[in-house]
């Protein structure tokens, strides 16, 4: 007998890796068909079929289209995109670890009543809460405001039950009980000691908050209606919408390059911090 | 997310705000405004010279250069243009708006489909009180009738869409193909072409509410009737069994394409000759002009089918108003914009856009009516389109829940169309689920 099939080495499954190939395939084709079709001119777009080339190679005339149709909104979507991303899911992470770790650290009463009430938050769908919030934040007459999208995006309960989850098992009480009789305050122990031993699971939930953020459609469709505050998501889509009946202008070269434009930031978080993600993901998953 | 789930979540949403509308409509008694109110346009007049500040929401092509122009007449009014979104979108906006009892423009584009919605919620502005029922005569009897809801006047017209038969050209010469005068040989025509080739089809259609309901129009069926908070549906009467038997043909044998409308694949599809017709409205030219190159030289105008081949009828497919909401600061104002749109300058940048216009004046000038058309190889198309507003079945009505309605249309007649089956059963859930739903939301539905 080989020592082929031990722990560290595995047996290869040509059948495993076949299911692989095929599951690459069903993710990249629609992103090369996005690609493509990104250096396609309209008239090209709907002459030619999706995984070739056009006649011309469009791909800089449509950036340079994109960022300048009716009068540059494109930017001005990318920016209000940003300030979303930042501020909400930003705040979002923080309060999530703030919170996290808080109740899988300290000893208070109605811990248990937090922990009931953000798993219910949790089985919540968003878009179950969409009209409800519209109608408060109306009230407020805080709607078609940057704070209509912001203030919903800071509250993350699955962020938090995360960390949570990830506190209790990476942050031993022994060394935040070593920190105390050292001198340390409260802040400073969450600070210099948790913050970092928190690291992988904090980027995991600012992951998350940072793409449902980035891709939150429903929200600011119902609260938005002044296209100047569109995020990427509403404004593509209302590109998109252009095509359709009496008077329609198909500008589906733009929506395509357009969506090309939003998801590379995305793809760059990803590649980036993907050994965070992982870990985070992974958090727990192992008893020491 | 999929276009359908998303169009589905907005159906929720608009059935939920619409219950709360209605049943707010129904306690209070401010809810309509007396039918028929009358008045003069002074205070417009006066509330145009004073000038002030409105907003307009609408996806119109034209609306820029229609609010740009308004500004440069009127210095002293100040228009806020808002493109809110298209069709439900905007709708869905609007709706939230009413409900939250402020955040919405003082004027608003509204198709006719969704007018009765709006206007016996009591949303909008009877305009009467404006004395603007003195307008009748400038409009085409159709387009009139659809911005009159129970007998008072919540917009005027800005364009129409009365329906033709669109073709290509080219693809009829070439199978040898008569233009087809009658629905029976316009069955005949697309068997024909699709034998002779199979990647061809006679037109598309997955089950699309607006060219049902239109069909059913041309058909001399009016299965919507409100009265108050009385609502009849009949999906069931001889107008509906005209069409469907025609229609049942093409469905069941597989003759009309699945290219769902409004998409990439159907602009593609109206280029190359897969989908050879087009039944709809007037407003079409101008869509195959700008945004189907491939198809100039080839495609021609010719006069919707009829059922007999005798006296020609038609129906409209689309076309929208401009209405002012209840909720307007400066409903004087905003009147005075709508006016203006509809029934002064504005409607000169909405020619130039290429728009269908509903005013009779514009439709019958011989630089309208006589005008050659390059991309349908010089056919002076606006004669047989102006020909049709002038043919419309008169006195059909929508249901005062249209927009939900037409949302639910793919999940009951639609799998008709999927499954290649008779559409009368199909009809018959719809109207079922029109029915359960009207009495939800507190009318009176007859025809359950």
């Amino acid at each position: 007998m080989t020592t082929t099939n031990s722990v560290l080495r595995p047996r290869r499954s040509p059948l495993l890796t076949g299911v692989m190939v095929l599951y690459l395939l069903y993710t990249l084709v629609p992103l090369a068909w996005l690609l493509i079709s990104a250096t396609k001119t309209q008239p090209d777009l709907l002459s030619t079929s999706g995984l070739e080339f056009g006649s011309t190679f469009a791909l800089f005339d449509n950036i340079g289209g994109t960022f300048t149709h009716d009068h540059g909104i494109f930017l001005r979507w990318l920016g209000n995109t940003l300030l979303y991303v930042v501020v909400g899911a930003g705040g979002a992470t923080v309060l999530a670890t703030a919170a996290g770790y808080g109740l899988a650290k300290y000893r208070f009463r109605g811990r248990r009543a937090v922990f009931a009430v953000l798993l219910g938050a949790i089985a919540i769908p968003g878009t179950a809460l969409a009209v409800p919030t519209f109608l408060m934040f109306s009230n407020l007459g805080l709607t078609n405001t940057p704070w209509a999208i912001i203030i919903p995006s800071l509250v993350s309960p699955f962020g938090l039950y995360l960390v949570w989850t990830y506190a209790t098992e990476a942050v031993p009480d022994e060394l935040l009980e070593a920190a105390r009789i050292d001198g340390a305050g409260e802040i400073r122990i969450f600070l210099t000691v948790t913050l970092r031993l928190l690291l992988p699971g904090v980027v995991t939930v600012a992951l998350f908050a940072v793409v449902s953020t980035w891709n939150n459609y429903f929200l600011p469709l119902i609260m938005l209606s002044e296209p100047d505050w569109y995020p990427l998501t509403v404004g593509l889509n209302q590109w998109s919408a252009q095509a359709t009946g009496a008077g329609a202008q198909p500008i589906y070269h733009l929506v395509i390059t357009g969506s090309v434009i939003t998801i590379i930031p995305l793809v760059i978080a990803f590649l980036l911090l993907q050994r965070f993600w992982q870990s985070g993901l992974t958090a727990g998953s192992v008893k020491q | 997310m999929s276009p359908t789930r998303r169009s589905r979540q907005v159906a929720v949403i608009l059935a939920a705000t619409l219950a709360t509308a209605l049943s707010a409509c129904s306690t209070g008694d401010g809810g309509t405004a007396p039918a028929g109110a009358t008045g003069t346009q002074d205070a417009v007049d006066a509330a145009l010279k004073a000038g002030g500040e409105i907003t307009y929401w609408s996806w119109t092509p034209s609306a820029k250069a229609q609010v740009d122009a308004f500004q440069q007449e009127f210095p002293n009014v100040k228009v806020n243009y808002v493109n809110a979104g298209t069709g439900t979108d905007h709708y869905t906006k609007l709706q939230n708006a009413i409900k939250a009892g402020s955040g919405g423009p003082d004027v608003a584009q509204v198709e006719y489909q969704a007018l009765p919605q709006f206007a016996l919620t009591g949303s909008l502005v009877d305009l009467g009180q404006y004395g603007f029922n003195g307008f009748e005569k400038d409009y085409t009897a159709s387009t009139w009738n659809a911005v009159k809801v129970g007998g008072a006047l919540y917009g005027l017209p800005q364009d129409s869409g009365p329906m033709a038969l669109f073709y290509n050209k080219q693809v009829f010469d070439q199978h040898g193909i008569a233009v087809p005068k009658t629905w029976a040989e316009y069955v005949a025509a697309a068997e024909k072409l699709h034998a002779a080739d199979p990647t061809k089809f006679i037109t598309s259609d997955t089950g699309d509410a607006g060219f049902a309901t239109s069909m059913m129009w041309q058909a001399g069926a009016k299965p919507f009737t409100t009265d108050g908070k009385n609502v009849k549906i009949d999906l069931q009467g001889d107008g509906v069994k005209k069409w469907t038997s025609t229609w049942d043909q093409l469905v069941q044998k597989k003759l009309v394409s699945s290219i769902p409308g409004w998409t990439d694949a159907w602009y593609k599809a109206l280029g190359d000759g897969t989908i050879a017709t087009l039944v709809t409205g007037a407003w079409m030219p101008g869509v195959l002009e700008s945004s189907v190159k491939d198809g100039a030289g080839k495609w021609a105008v010719a006069p919707m089918p009829t059922y007999d081949g005798g006296k020609p009828v038609t129906a409209e497919n689309g076309g929208s108003t401009q209405s002012v909401l209840k909720q307007s600061a400066n409903p004087a104002l905003a009147a005075a914009f709508v006016r203006w749109l509809n029934n002064g300058n504005g409607i000169k940048p909405f020619l130039e856009s290429g728009g269908f216009p509903a005013t009779k004046a514009d439709l019958d000038s011989p630089a309208f009516k006589d005008k050659p058309s390059p991309y349908f190889g010089g056919q002076q198309i606006n004669q047989v389109l102006t020909a049709s507003a002038g043919q419309v079945v008169p006195g059909w009505s929508y249901l005062p829940y249209q927009l939900y309605a037409n949302t639910i249309f793919r999940d009951t007649v639609g799998k008709a169309y999927d499954n290649a089956a008779a559409l009368d059963p199909a009809l018959a859930d719809w109207q079922k689920a029109l029915a359960d739903y009207g009495n939800q939301q507190g009318f009176t539905v007859n025809g359950g």
